[in-house]
C-alpha cells in the first residue's frame, strides 16, 4: 500500500520545497551579499556566497548612514504606537463586545462600514490638519493615526465576545467597579488577542512607508524604511552596502514574527471571517 | 442606576479609540471631499484667503489629464495581472500543504509566509538588485538557458511585470493562510463519500473544494483587490514611476499632485475617483460571484 504514494510524496513535497525556497532565496540572498565586500556583487558571475567575509556596510550604516539614527526612531515609534494602540483597541473591542450604551450597535456597523475607505483618501486634509495643529514634523504627527484601529477594535470585539457575561456580573455583584473589572478580570483573559494586536501593531508602525515619507521631512527623524529608500536613491550602485541596510530594517520585524507566529497567524484568521 | 454607570462607563471605553478614529479618520476623509472641490494649491498653503471654490472642476481636469488615464491603465493592469496570479499561488500552495502527504508542515509554511511579514521598501531593494540588467542573478540565471539579458526594470514593456512578479512573492503567503484555515474546515466525510463514488483528485477539487471555498475565494478576491489598487510604494522605490511613466499607479500621481506640486485639490480628486473604483470593482466581483455561485 505505502509503494505507490512515493512517487506523488516526492513530487509534492519537492515542489513545495521548491517554493519555500524561492520565497526564502531574496532573504538568504540580501544577507550573502551584505557580508560581501565593497564591489564583489558587482562581477559577472554574480557570487552566490562571500569569498571573504566583512561587517564593514553594517559599521558603516550605524556609524555614519543615518541609519542607526532611524533604527531608533523607528523602534521608539513603534513600540509608542504598539503601547498606545492596543490600550485603546482593547478598552473600545471589549465594550462593543460585552457592555451594553446607548448607540453601540450603530456605531459598530459604521466602523465596519468605513473599513472600505482607504487610508490614503484622508491623508492630505490630514496632513494640512497636522500641519495646522504644528504637528508636521513631529512624533506625534506620525503617531497620531494609528492610535487607534478599526481592525483592531473588530479583532478584540470578535474575541471578548467568548468572555461568559457572568464573570462580569458576579464582579459587579462585589461592588469592583466597570474600569477594576476591565484590569483585573478582563485584561487577562484577552491575553492572547493582546498578543496578536500588539505584532500587527508593531509590524504595521515598523513597515509603514508612505505616512512617515509624508509628516517626517526632517532628515533627523526619518523612519528606518525612508532613511532606506533615500540611502537607495544616493547609492544606486552600492549594492553590498543597500543589502546591509534591507537586512537591518528586515530582521527585527522577521525576529518578532518567528517568535510569535502563532498569534499573528491566528489574528490574520479572525480577521478574515468578518464577512 | 445601575444601568447607567455602566453605560457612562462604556461611554469612557471607547472614548479614546473613537475619538482618535473621528478626528484623524473621518473629518479627514469629509474634509478631502471638501478639498477636492476647491483649488487649493500651492498659494492656499500659504494663506487660506487664495482659496476658492471650484466644484467638479478638478475632476474634470483629472478626467483630461493623459497621465491619469495612465496611470490608471498601469494600475488595471498591475491589478488584472497580480490578483490572479496572487490568489493562484496561495491557493495552489495552501491545496498541497493540505496535501496528507506534504512534509515539514511548519517549516514550509513559515518560510512561504516569511516576505508578508517583511519591511516592503528593503524588499523593493533586494528586488532591485536581483532584476539588475548587468549584476542580477535573474538575467544570469536565463541567460544559462539561453535568454538574452533584460533590462527588468529599465524597459517599459517589462517594468510592470516585475513589479506584478513582485508584489505576488511579497503578498501570497498571507492569503495562503487564509485558505489553509479554510481548506481545514471542509468535513473529511465529504472527501471519503467521493472516493467511494471513484472521483479522482481533480475531481474532489473541483465539486468539494472549490465550491466549499467559494465565500473565502470572494472574501480574499475583494481585499487583495483593494490592496492592489493602493499600489504606491513599489513603484516609488523601485522605479520612481518609470521607465517612461510606465509604473506609475494612480496612487502614485496623487502623492506627486499633493506632496510634490502641493495641488492637494487636484490630488484629492484623484483619492476619491480611485474610491469610487474600489468600491466599483468590490461590487462587481461580489455581483459577478453571486451569478456564478447561482448557476448549477
Amino acid at each position: 500500500m505505502k509503494r505507490p504514494a512515493l512517487l506523488p510524496t516526492i513530487g509534492l513535497n519537492a515542489v513545495l520545497g521548491l517554493a519555500a525556497l524561492l520565497a526564502t532565496f531574496p532573504l538568504l540572498w540580501m544577507l550573502s551579499v551584505s557580508l560581501m565586500p565593497t564591489g564583489a556583487a558587482s562581477t559577472y558571475p554574480p557570487p552566490l556566497l562571500p569569498r571573504e567575509i566583512t561587517l564593514e556596510h553594517y559599521q558603516q550604516l550605524l556609524t555614519q548612514g543615518g541609519i542607526g539614527r532611524a533604527f531608533l526612531n523607528s523602534f521608539g515609534l513603534a513600540l509608542a504606537v504598539t503601547f498606545l494602540s492596543t490600550l485603546t483597541n482593547t478598552l473600545a473591542g471589549y465594550a462593543f463586545a460585552k457592555l451594553r450604551f446607548w448607540g453601540r450597535d450603530r456605531i459598530f456597523d459604521g466602523l465596519i462600514a468605513a473599513l472600505v475607505i482607504p487610508g490614503q483618501v484622508a491623508m492630505l486634509p490630514l496632513f494640512l490638519m497636522l500641519k495646522n495643529m504644528g504637528l508636521v514634523n513631529t512624533w506625534w504627527g506620525v503617531l497620531v493615526p494609528g492610535l487607534a484601529g478599526i481592525f483592531g477594535i473588530f479583532l478584540v470585539r470578535q474575541y471578548a465576545r467568548s468572555i461568559p457575561s457572568e464573570l462580569i456580573e458576579a464582579a459587579r455583584m462585589d461592588g469592583a467597579g466597570e474600569f477594576r473589572i476591565f484590569f483585573l478580570i478582563i485584561l487577562p483573559v484577552l491575553k492572547p488577542v493582546l498578543v496578536t494586536l500588539a505584532v500587527f501593531a508593531f509590524l504595521g508602525s515598523w513597515n509603514d512607508f508612505m505616512w512617515p515619507l509624508i509628516v517626517l521631512t526632517d532628515g533627523e527623524m526619518q523612519t528606518l524604511p525612508v532613511a532606506l529608500s533615500s540611502l537607495s536613491r544616493e547609492h544606486v550602485q552600492d549594492s553590498e552596502l543597500m543589502m546591509a541596510g534591507a537586512v537591518i530594517t528586515i530582521t527585527p520585524v522577521l525576529l518578532l514574527f518567528l517568535a510569535l507566529q502563532r498569534y499573528y497567524m491566528q489574528g490574520l484568521l479572525m480577521g478574515s471571517v468578518k464577512q | 442606576m445601575k444601568f447607567n454607570s455602566v453605560n457612562l462607563a462604556a461611554w469612557g471605553f471607547v472614548a479614546p479609540a473613537l475619538s482618535v478614529i473621528a478626528m484623524f479618520f473621518a473629518v479627514p476623509v469629509l474634509a478631502g471631499l471638501a478639498l477636492s472641490l476647491t483649488d487649493f494649491d500651492i498659494y492656499a498653503l500659504a494663506s487660506w484667503r487664495n482659496l476658492r471654490w471650484v466644484g467638479l472642476d478638478n475632476y474634470w481636469h483629472v478626467l483630461q489629464m493623459p497621465l491619469f488615464w495612465k496611470a490608471l491603465g498601469n494600475t488595471v493592469y498591475f491589478v488584472a495581472l497580480g490578483v490572479p496570479l496572487s490568489i493562484g499561488l496561495s491557493l495552489g500552495c495552501a491545496v498541497l500543504m493540505q496535501s496528507k502527504l506534504a512534509r515539514f508542515k511548519p517549516l514550509v509554511r513559515t518560510a512561504l509566509f516569511a516576505p508578508v511579514v517583511t519591511t516592503l521598501v528593503a524588499v523593493a531593494v533586494i528586488w532591485r538588485y536581483l532584476f539588475h540588467v548587468k549584476y542580477g542573478l535573474v538575467n544570469y540565471a536565463l541567460l544559462s538557458v539561453g535568454v538574452d539579458p533584460v533590462d527588468w526594470l529599465g524597459d517599459p514593456t517589462w517594468s510592470m511585470p516585475t513589479i506584478i512578479l513582485f508584489a505576488v512573492w511579497k503578498n501570497f503567503g498571507g492569503n495562503m493562510i487564509i485558505f489553509i484555515a479554510a481548506l481545514q474546515a471542509i468535513p473529511e466525510d465529504l472527501y471519503e463519500a467521493a472516493s467511494l463514488d471513484n472521483a479522482g483528485p481533480l475531481a474532489q477539487l473541483r465539486y468539494i473544494t472549490l465550491p466549499s471555498l467559494a465565500p473565502t475565494l470572494l472574501m480574499v478576491s475583494i481585499l487583495t483587490t483593494a490592496g492592489y489598487f493602493q499600489l504606491f510604494a513599489e513603484p516609488y522605490v523601485m522605479t520612481q514611476g518609470g521607465p517612461l511613466q510606465s509604473t506609475v499607479s494612480v496612487l502614485y500621481l496623487m502623492y506627486d499632485e499633493g506632496f510634490k506640486w502641493w495641488n492637494l485639490g487636484v490630488a484629492s480628486s484623484v483619492a476619491f475617483m480611485l474610491f469610487l473604483i474600489i468600491v466599483g470593482v468590490s461590487k462587481t466581483l461580489q455581483w459577478a460571484m453571486a451569478r456564478v455561485g447561482r448557476q448549477p
